[in-house]
């Protein structure tokens, strides 16, 4: 029986695939084979590393060498020199750019993990219906610090210190909020966690309740003692109900503990957190919204100011926080701020987690340090683009925000920079989109979304949107005018400038960001009458080469509708009357004989 | 249930469950103290988790292999969901994602039982900050 004492692994990414990795994989058995090791050693195929840039990559365990840029001819070299000569191949390994130095041991190998956990640190490592896990983990000692031997003042400029800014999207400093609703004299405040995660396509907060309730209910408890509320209200979707169940969990856990309740740690400090529960509207998720909701009363917004922390809950002063930035508090008080705040961008500190999805190979929840660029994010943990298809844009913010195009892939990701950049960071939401995508529908995409979400309190995001929603639906239909984008361009800036909240301000973003990104797809569309990435399918019509087709009348039995005629062995003809753009014949045809224009 | 009354006592009861934890990972019996965690959000659960998690125990009882199975929150992994990460004493914890019955087979009978590794084992892509 082999009794394997060391292995190579061999990365069987996308990305090191595409550049010959099962060919190094095979080499390299080949020669342990030859070298009689294979008793001792295993080489095996990985997942992805996230490092495709600089790939392929071999990694040898358990001395844990990362060789890069690895060839199918190395494979010997690797076997002879590391396994049998216990030498390092130096010239594959790989070079800090920044230090222009080599990275031969392990205790530098993290240098290819892009990704840093702080607000997922416990996801995936605790099992989270159980408190002693997170309290072996440094749970409540934050708190217990915070009560013991810090004032509200204190931590409140720890906090501000940090950096840490509001990770719901807007960007707002936490620190600066806490202090706001501390400052407001009141009998009763309430400290409240937005977990009414609505952006299509984002799920951390969801991630992280589901995976490290306690947290949520730590920072909330802090953030009581540091606002004066002692009463916490969770505000989250009733369509989560295994996050509810957690949190509900830990809640109870936590109160049996003493960790929640009357004189927490000895102090005169009490706090008690409940939970209320959303239906699901998007427009909940904006905080004026939220506290009605949680009223009993419409949610629907109103105007700021009065901001929540002087008139909020009830009307008492309220502190409203979304569940990532809560993520962040403990361990911020108990590594301090000027750590938090070494990692990061200049105005944007910490990290954030993303909701990467869409055309990438590795779709996933990922935390990077804000300041990665997107190119970072999407080629490399990402692992590149699906198919080997070509990157075309990336929505970031959700309905919120806009796209951002290859000429922002080197941008570092923070929330100015999104902003200059014509989108936004909002939740986290991050949509990979190819060369199949067609801008003008994915606007409409998400206009579908806000017409359908607007409250319909203020006429701007009622009436407006619907127009924006209807020009939209013509272009892509093919009846669009040249007026009709400059309606849409004017419309998109009046509903930004007079809506009433957050969700009407944002929600021609997607609009104006694909107008001034891909302007020449709207110009197609209205001009042309064309769908440059054939998605929008009254643009679009199918067609029969005549000299590809071999009459095999696969294509015509498989047709839903019949639109395709012709004798066997005689080429078919599409009737583009019929037609309803389904694509079944082009996915079924074995000559590559139907093609779109 | 005793109650935590002051930070001593927190910070008393973190070092007691660390090392319950810690022997539980760092035994000397590595068959009878393997532990396994499986992702369990709701992205888990409905790529079929618990009954990955619900066949796992059934299979090491079968093998009579000893071993701790808990459930934890996402690892974030979700293009190769179910996933589960085994930790053997004395080695580094391994993730498998795309895990079905037969995986579950291989895991134990290969992974657990003869330190064999299997194809397309998933590299841990991120660093997560370490307890104080």
């Amino acid at each position: 029986m082999a009794q394997y004492s060391s292995y190579i692994l061999v990365c069987g990414g996308t990305g090191c695939r595409a550049s010959q990795s099962e060919l190094i994989l095979e080499n390299l058995k080949e020669a342990v084979e030859q070298h009689g090791l294979q008793d001792t050693v295993q080489v095996i195929r990985t997942g992805c590393f996230g490092f495709c840039e600089k790939g392929p990559v071999v990694k040898m365990v358990p001395d844990n060498t990362f060789y890069v840029q690895v060839k199918p001819s190395d494979a010997e070299e690797i076997v002879l020199e590391h396994l049998i000569k216990g030498r390092k191949v130096e010239r594959l390994l790989y070079v800090d750019p920044e230090t222009n130095e080599q990275v031969p041991d392990s205790k530098h190998i993290d240098f290819y993990k892009k990704q840093l956990r702080i607000a997922l640190r416990n996801c995936g490592f605790i099992n989270p219906e159980n408190i002693d896990e997170y309290i072996a983990r440094d749970g409540y000692v934050a708190l217990g610090k915070a009560l013991t031997e810090m004032t509200p003042e204190s931590v409140i400029k720890e906090i501000m210190d940090s950096g840490l800014r509001g990770r719901g999207g807007g960007g707002f400093p936490t620190g600066l909020k806490w202090q706001i609703t501390r400052k407001v004299q009141a009998p009763q405040k309430y400290v409240v966690c937005n977990a009414d995660e609505g952006d299509p396509g984002a799920f951390m907060d969801r991630s992280i309740l589901e995976g490290d309730p306690h947290s949520i209910v730590e920072a909330m408890a802090i953030n009581g003692y540091c606002t004066g509320a002692n009463k916490g209200l969770v505000y989250i979707r009733a369509e989560y109900p295994l996050a509810v169940e957690r949190l509900r969990i830990a809640i109870r856990q936590a109160k049996e503990y003493g960790l929640l309740g009357e004189n927490i740690f000895g102090t005169d400090f009490s706090f008690d957190i409940n939970i209320r529960y959303g239906a699901g509207a998007f427009v909940c998720g904006e905080e004026t919204a939220l506290i009605h909701s949680m009223e009993g009363l419409r949610g629907e917004a109103t105007v700021k100011p009065p901001f929540p922390s002087e008139h909020g809950y009830k009307g008492c002063p309220t502190n409203v926080n979304n569940v990532e930035t809560y993520a962040n508090v403990p361990v911020i008080l108990l590594r301090g701020a000027k750590w938090f705040s070494s990692i990061g961008t200049e105005k944007s500190k910490g990290t954030k987690v993303f909701a990467l999805a869409g055309k990438v190979n590795n779709v996933g929840l990922i935390e990077v340090p804000m300041g990665t660029t997107l190119r970072e994010v999407i080629f490399g943990i990402g692992g590149g683009i699906k198919d080997g298809k070509k990157f075309k844009a990336v929505q970031t913010g959700g309905p919120s925000g806009g796209c951002l195009t290859a000429k922002h892939l080197d941008l570092p990701i923070d929330y100015d920079n999104l902003l200059a950049a014509g989108s936004m960071m909002g939740s986290g939401g991050m949509i990979v989109m190819d060369e199949d995508d067609c801008m003008v529908a994915m606007a409409k995409f998400y206009l579908d979304f806000t017409v359908e979400e607007s409250c319909g309190k203020c006429a701007p995001c009622r009436i407006g949107n619907k127009r924006l929603h209807e020009i939209l639906q013509k272009i892509t239909s093919g009846n669009g005018t040249i007026e009709d984008l400059n309606m849409l361009r004017n419309l998109a800036g009046v509903i930004k400038d007079t809506a009433l909240c957050g969700l009407g301000q944002t929600s021609p973003n997607p609009v104006l960001s694909t107008m001034d990104n891909f302007y020449d797809e709207y110009l197609a569309h209205v001009e042309e009458q064309r769908c440059p990435s054939h998605q929008c399918r009254e643009l679009t019509q199918y067609f029969i080469n005549p000299e590809k087709c071999k009459g095999c009348t696969l294509c015509a039995r498989i047709c839903p509708v019949n639109a395709i005629t012709g004798d066997r062995k005689v080429p078919h003809v599409i009737d583009p009357q019929t037609c309803i753009r389904c694509g079944s014949c082009i996915e079924k045809c074995k000559f590559g004989a139907i093609y779109v224009h | 249930m005793n109650k935590v009354k002051t930070l001593d006592d927190l910070r008393k009861m973190r070092e007691t469950l660390r090392t319950t934890l810690d022997i539980r990972e760092k035994s000397n019996h590595p068959e009878q103290m393997v532990q396994i965690r499986v992702s369990m959000a709701t992205c888990g659960i409905a790529a079929g988790a618990k009954e990955i998690m619900n066949y796992f125990i059934e299979a090491l009882d079968r093998e009579k292999v000893d071993a701790l199975v808990t459930q934890t929150g996402c690892m974030g992994y979700c293009y190769a969901e179910p996933t589960i990460e085994v930790a053997v004493p004395g080695k580094e914890p391994i993730v498998f994602g795309h895990v079905n019955k037969e995986k579950v087979d291989e895991i134990i009978n290969r992974y657990i039982r003869q330190g064999e590794l299997l194809d397309d084992i998933i590299p841990v892509t991120y660093t997560a900050i370490k307890p104080e």
